[in-house]
């Protein structure tokens, strides 16, 4: 952890960790559930508040962008979300694998990819992540698969990366995450089966936000109890908004399925402040006071926050700063992002194939040819 | 292996099939009764026995599940086979061959390949009806960031199929049942382990001086037969079969239609949107529509949903007295 210069207490007055109740999950086909009592020290929950509060000020900054119209096409936000890609990141390994749908800003930052890349591939520029060719939805990075636009095709794609996992005899789990109106989907059912089957190191994560675009829970489905949706998969119900919860549930999942136990369906019930994407208001299916009511009640970040300065763990003036150092930085990324150059047009073509010797690709009409290399 | 021999489509499948598994141990093979019975087409015969539950695994009946597992284990480097029991079961399944595997590549600048073959029979077979008879070489040739391969010969097939598993691209490649059970006569250097054939270029099956007739997969046999019968007229057909229909090799086509001035494309997909369809357009783009003495024609399957009764379902497929009836009315004979 870095050092963080703290006007009235010194270093040595804060306490190096705690200890913390947290809900039990609700569980289906388990004797037993993560623990109850989650450790958390200083130093971690000074990563996670500050991962938490770049990922909101990242996605707030993403907002501002959208609306002056330099970031086009889709944007579907994370804020209210983010105690599940960063509790779910604390308890994974850097070898483990993740993938999820379209809502990846906040993973493609825990996977590893700075915010500077990440917004200036919002914007379509060069230094984007994937080099301004694939935009919002489209984000990779090692042991990180996206960033999918199809709703649901990302599950039965990290099922294969468990495959993939077991075949090699790796210790690794992949993660597939999905939300609560892809959970409908057939072909998530039949990579259940699959993954129930083979036993493969798979866990099915659910971010159940209430709202599947402008349809809400009771609306889409028959049963809304996500976590036993994969009905022979043994299956856990977490409180998504609670980060230390997130991190125990998703142990004791990684465990689970390292032992070779075969998959587990994790729900995480969490909530998005903004709409299901920039061009949603977000009101028209849900009340502006039950908005309120989520930040008021149950905000990821403000929830640790009254963890850490309740128990010692940090000061409020520290976490202020953190506050500041993280607007300079999503500051300073957002004016990279609307700078740093397009592509070349060269690019238009590159890419179709891998590893492949170069050829030439037909642009819109039969005397515009681009190089694929 | 001996010198020149008869072997039929399938034992050259079943080869190249063997040999990849044994030569990379990331490739593996998944589908419906590829394993325990041997292939539903028997084109996996013996390898469960072989290489056992790792390396061969069937799969329940979940086109869109299993193709979408064999994305994802393409993304990490494994290098899947698919089957489709047929192609027109990959339609459950066509978001995962074209938005996952197709794109990936391109959407994320390169850092993502997807080495996974698709493979199945395609097309038309012999009484099977309209559900079971459609032909996909249009539908998935018209994407950027796939190869589409349909091989006609057993040598096509054991190399194109070799060929496929080693590139490092999704691969869709569009085999044919009735040829299944065909045998080829397949050189020494065909036989041997290490033959592939190039991903995008076609073959010059017989050569001639009056007409370039093209074609791919089944057909091209059709083709080879009307050539005999035109041959007999006097008329001398060069017959070309495509092998790749994406990347498709326009330029041998080129270069034929430079030499006789007249095109028959040949295919038993439907005509609207085909295989044919595009060929005439990159003619008529390129260098040889000057040496055209004829509009281009083309033979391809009925306009209509593949029937049952076998005296409808033969005049819906391209037949040889269609070729050579194409023939005579491109040469104005």
């Amino acid at each position: 952890a870095s050092r963080v210069m703290v006007a009235s207490r010194n270093y040595g007055d804060f306490a190096s960790e705690a200890s913390f109740e947290i809900k039990k999950c609700d569980l289906h086909r388990l004797e037993e559930g993560p623990s109850t009592t989650a450790v958390m020290t200083r130093e971690e929950g000074l990563h996670y508040y500050k991962t938490m509060q770049t990922i909101r000020r990242m996605e707030l900054k993403s907002d501002q962008l959208y609306k002056q119209k330099i970031i086009r096409g889709f944007c579907h936000l994370y804020d209210g979300q983010e105690a599940c890609c960063v509790g779910i990141e604390a308890a994974i390994k850097p070898t483990d694998h993740v993938i999820t749908a379209y809502r990846a800003h906040g993973f493609t930052f825990t996977r590893g990819v700075p915010v500077r890349e990440i917004l200036a591939e919002l914007t379509g520029r060069k230094g984007g992540c994937a080099k301004g060719k694939g935009g919002s939805m489209h984000m990779y990075t090692k042991n990180f698969y996206g960033g999918n636009g199809i709703v649901g095709a990302q599950v039965p794609l990290g099922a294969g990366i468990a495959l993939a996992c077991k075949y090699f005899g790796k210790n690794e789990v992949c993660l597939a995450l999905y939300g609560d109106g892809a959970a409908n989907q057939g072909q998530i059912f039949e990579t259940y089966n699959m993954a129930a089957l083979w036993k493969l190191p798979c866990i099915f994560i659910c971010e159940n936000n209430r709202y599947g675009m402008g349809t809400s829970v009771e609306r889409a489905a028959a049963s809304t109890d996500y976590y036993k949706r994969g009905y022979f998969i043994p299956g856990l119900r977490v409180d998504g908004m609670d980060i230390l919860c997130v991190r125990e549930a998703v142990k004791f999942a990684a465990d689970y399925c390292r032992a070779g136990k075969g998959p587990l369906v994790m729900e995480l019930q969490t909530y998005r402040y903004h709409g299901h994407s920039m061009s949603d208001p977000g009101i028209s299916y849900r009340t502006r006071e039950e908005i309120q009511e989520v930040r008021s009640k149950s905000d990821p970040i403000t929830l640790l926050k009254d963890r850490m300065v309740n128990n010692n763990l940090a000061s409020v003036e520290e976490l202020k700063e953190i506050d500041v150092a993280v607007r300079k930085e999503i500051e300073e990324a957002a004016q990279f992002a609307t700078t740093d150059p397009e592509p070349p047009l060269e690019e238009l073509g590159n890419h179709i194939y891998f590893n492949e010797p170069p050829f030439e690709v037909r642009g819109p009409n039969q005397w515009i040819k681009y190089k694929s290399v | 292996a001996a010198a020149v021999s008869q072997v039929t489509v399938r034992d050259a499948l079943n080869q190249a099939l063997d040999e990849e598994l044994e030569r990379d141990e990331r490739v593996f093979l998944l589908g419906e009764e590829v394993a325990q019975y041997d292939g539903a087409y028997k084109i996996s015969r013996g390898l469960w026995k072989k290489y056992g539950d790792k390396r061969v695994i069937d799969t329940p009946i979940s086109e869109m599940g299993f193709a979408g597992i064999a994305v994802g284990a393409a993304m990490v480097w494994l290098r899947p086979v698919c089957e489709f029991m047929t192609f027109n079961f990959s339609m459950q399944a066509i978001d995962q061959v074209i938005n996952s595997a197709a794109k990936t590549c391109y959407m994320s600048a390169g850092s993502i390949a997807v080495p996974i073959v698709f493979r199945g029979p395609n097309g038309a077979s012999a009484g099977v009806a309209a559900q079971h008879s459609q032909c996909f070489a249009a539908w998935y040739g018209h994407c950027p960031g796939l190869k589409v391969v349909s091989p006609w010969s057993s040598e096509d097939a054991k190399g194109l199929l070799k060929a496929s598993i080693r590139d490092d691209n999704p691969v869709v490649m569009l085999e044919n049942e009735l040829l299944y059970g065909v045998p080829f006569e397949m050189s020494e250097q065909a036989q041997s382990k290490e033959f592939v054939i190039p991903i995008g270029k076609a073959k010059v099956e017989r050569q001639g001086t009056h007409v370039t007739l093209v074609s791919h997969s089944r057909p091209v046999g059709h083709c080879l037969e009307a050539a005999t019968v035109l041959a007999k007229e006097g008329v001398e057909c060069e017959v070309i079969n495509l092998r790749s229909i994406r990347p498709m090799d326009i330029e041998t086509v080129e270069a034929s239609v430079v030499k006789t001035n007249h095109l028959v494309t040949v295919e038993g997909g439907w005509p609207q949107f085909g295989v044919g369809a595009e060929i005439c357009a990159r003619i008529m783009e390129g260098p040889a529509f000057n040496y055209l003495d004829a509009p281009a024609v083309r033979v391809t399957g009925a306009d209509v949903p593949m029937p049952y009764a076998k005296i409808l379902e033969d005049n819906c497929i391209p037949q040889v007295k269609d070729i050579v009836f194409a023939v005579k009315k491109a040469l104005n004979i």
